[in-house]
């Protein structure tokens, strides 16, 4: 393998775990309430904004990694609260709508707040510098975040087949008037899961911090590739996110060495092609 | 007294321009050209159910279109439209057969991601298109009508011109909604599942509206470009995308005229509201929710359920 290669196949993998917990958190609240969020990108861009004002306020990455997510999903959970929870009712396109409305709140919001320039956050001094691997260097930043996707997928695998918690948010993403017969609050669990999938989100945003700009469109570009994801891996579907999310940040990294030309436009192609072959994603379940 | 209502809107709309000021006079023109756009738009989410967020791509492509045969060729207007309207017509084809393949969740994803695509294309491609920094500085082309040639320069000239493509799109989406081909559209809306069991082809019937509303959005697109002088990346941004979205709820989806009545309000609000903050989206966002909440039937639709209801208590 040559040098060169082996940084994509690095570069890759971290874009496409970052990817992953965003798209997990887009697809956990789909999987339960079957709502899609349209501002879920600026949740992440929120939580990347925060993260900078943390930072910078009290130096501590680790605080930023706990206090960014933690807001950002109470930030969701008011949503569903406040908002989401008058539509359930309605046809989809309202949801969509409504997510939509707070997308552009959000986007203009920030500008707002944090001005309309760039930003950027140094690693954690931790995680800073360089490791060498195979005689090239490269960013232990890069390969913390690219361990993270891994650990997130494993704590909310055991989170949902082990703990009670996660039993009755399955049981209430089953079969809602049967989860509600047995005594389940189903609002309860529609608010969990959206503060849940919007603290993904912002965590995603914190993580994603010291590795771009963190500016007002973030969220635009990273919410088309986290819907690509999804259509891909299959919608709802755990693992489909994981593959997806690997195999979307592999396409754009390699895309960088072997068709630079046609880069930008090998998500798409991806996304047509399981369009046609598998319209339901790699590991979407029939429906 | 609805007739004579719309007779008399009818008659304003050509009378006004031989005494109104020329700011008012560009500012209904663009009006109109958004009142196709946002038409256009409501085929699909108004009459077919289809929620899309990539309605841009179409404008764009037309209006690039328009502006590349503009600089290159010496044709007359009507011919560029034509050809305008065909490369947003195949366009449409192709992108809409990838897009009505799942519901309308998926659907939704889907129109905003391929619009982006068609985005990123005309921001990349700078030989083409001239990325961020867009085509202008072309000649406007002629009008032929019949043996005259006519510049479409002056603002009066290039109002009327809108003014009849907005007719016509108005007279066209009339006709095409009392049609069986309305009908189907508008059941598959209100129940997919049953019109796919009672024998309509639903995703065929959805490429159809697709490619229809995608044509129009390009014709629209060809009529902005010459207004505005100009074909800009902006014109295939998401952003432009959410415009007849929000005309459309706005105005209401369910109305026949909901989406121009939004477009009116929406240029209204965006002028007073553009005078006191640039941060106009946060302003939309903000009208935006209250209206999805309380008034899903817009503004149309809401005064036309109020109507209806005093009638019934008299």
């Amino acid at each position: 393998m040559s040098e060169i290669t082996l940084i994509n196949f690095l570069n890759g993998l971290c874009y496409g775990m970052l990817l992953f917990i965003i798209s997990v958190g887009l697809t956990v609240i789909f999987g339960v309430m079957g709502v899609l969020n349209f501002a879920h990108g600026s949740f992440y861009m929120v939580g990347a904004y925060l993260a900078l004002t943390i930072i910078e306020k009290t130096h501590n990455f680790w605080l930023a990694l706990v206090l960014a997510p933690t807001l950002v999903g109470f930030l969701g959970a008011i949503t569903e609260v406040l908002f989401l929870r008058l539509l359930y009712e309605r046809d989809v396109s309202f949801q969509l709508l409504l997510t939509f409305g707070l997308l552009l709140i959000l986007d203009d919001g920030v500008k707002l707040v944090w001005g309309a320039g760039y930003h950027s956050v140094d690693a954690p001094k931790l995680l800073a510098g360089t490791v060498n691997i195979f005689g090239t260097s490269y960013p232990v930043y890069s390969l913390f975040v690219a361990a993270a996707g891994p650990v997130v997928a494993l704590v909310l695998w055991l989170f949902f087949t082990k703990s009670t918690y996660g039993k009755t948010i399955r049981a209430a993403a089953m079969d809602r008037e049967m989860a509600d017969a047995l005594g389940v609050n189903v609002k309860a669990v529609y608010t969990a899961v959206f503060f849940l999938g919007s603290f993904l989100a912002g965590m995603a945003g914190v993580l994603a911090a010291p590795l771009r700009a963190i500016g007002p469109s973030m969220g635009d570009k990273i919410i088309i590739a986290a819907f690509i994801v999804v259509v891909v891996g299959g919608l709802g579907s755990f693992p489909g996110a994981f593959l997806g999310a690997v195999i979307l940040g592999l396409v754009e990294a390699f895309g960088v060495q072997f068709a630079p030309k046609i880069q930008m436009a090998l998500p798409y192609m991806l996304l047509a092609v399981i369009l046609l072959v598998r319209p339901r994603g790699l590991l979407g379940r029939e429906g | 007294m609805r007739k004579a209502l719309a007779a008399l809107l009818l008659v304003s709309l050509f009378v006004f321009p031989f005494f109104s000021e020329m700011f008012v006079l560009l500012f209904a023109t663009e009006i109109l050209i958004f009142s196709i756009f946002a038409l256009s738009f409501n085929l699909l989410f108004g009459c077919t159910g289809l929620l899309s967020f990539g309605h841009a791509a179409f404008f764009g492509i037309g209006g690039y279109t328009a502006v590349l045969l503009a600089y290159h060729t010496h044709m007359g207007f009507i011919p560029i439209l034509l050809l305008s309207a065909v490369a947003a017509f195949f366009s449409a084809c192709i992108i809409g057969f990838f897009c009505v393949r799942r519901d309308e969740i998926y659907f939704a994803m889907l129109t905003l991601g391929f619009g982006m695509m068609v985005f990123t294309v005309v921001h990349q491609w700078r030989s083409l298109t001239g990325g961020s920094d867009g085509l202008s500085g072309f000649s406007l082309p002629e009008l032929s009508l019949l043996f005259a040639k006519v510049s479409i320069s002056p603002p009066k000239t290039f109002y009327f011109l809108t003014l009849f493509f907005f007719l016509a799109t108005l007279l066209f989406l009339k006709r095409l909604l009392d049609s069986p081909f309305g009908l189907i559209i508008r059941s598959i809306r209100e129940n997919p599942e049953r019109s796919a069991f009672i024998g309509v082809n639903v995703s065929f019937y959805r490429w159809v509206s697709f490619v229809i509303a995608g044509t129009l959005a390009g014709v629209a697109g060809v009529l902005f470009v010459f207004y505005d002088r100009m074909a800009s990346p902006s014109m295939v941004h998401w952003t432009m995308s959410a415009r007849p979205v929000l005309m459309s709820i706005l105005g209401g989806a369910r109305s026949f005229l909901g989406p121009v009545i939004g477009a009116v309000v929406f240029y209204i609000l965006e002028y007073i509201v553009t005078q006191f903050t640039e941060n106009w989206m946060i302003f939309l966002g903000c009208i935006l929710v209250p209206i999805v909440i309380f008034f899903p039937d817009g503004i149309l639709g809401s005064l036309e359920k109020w109507i209806a209801k005093r009638r019934g208590r008299k």
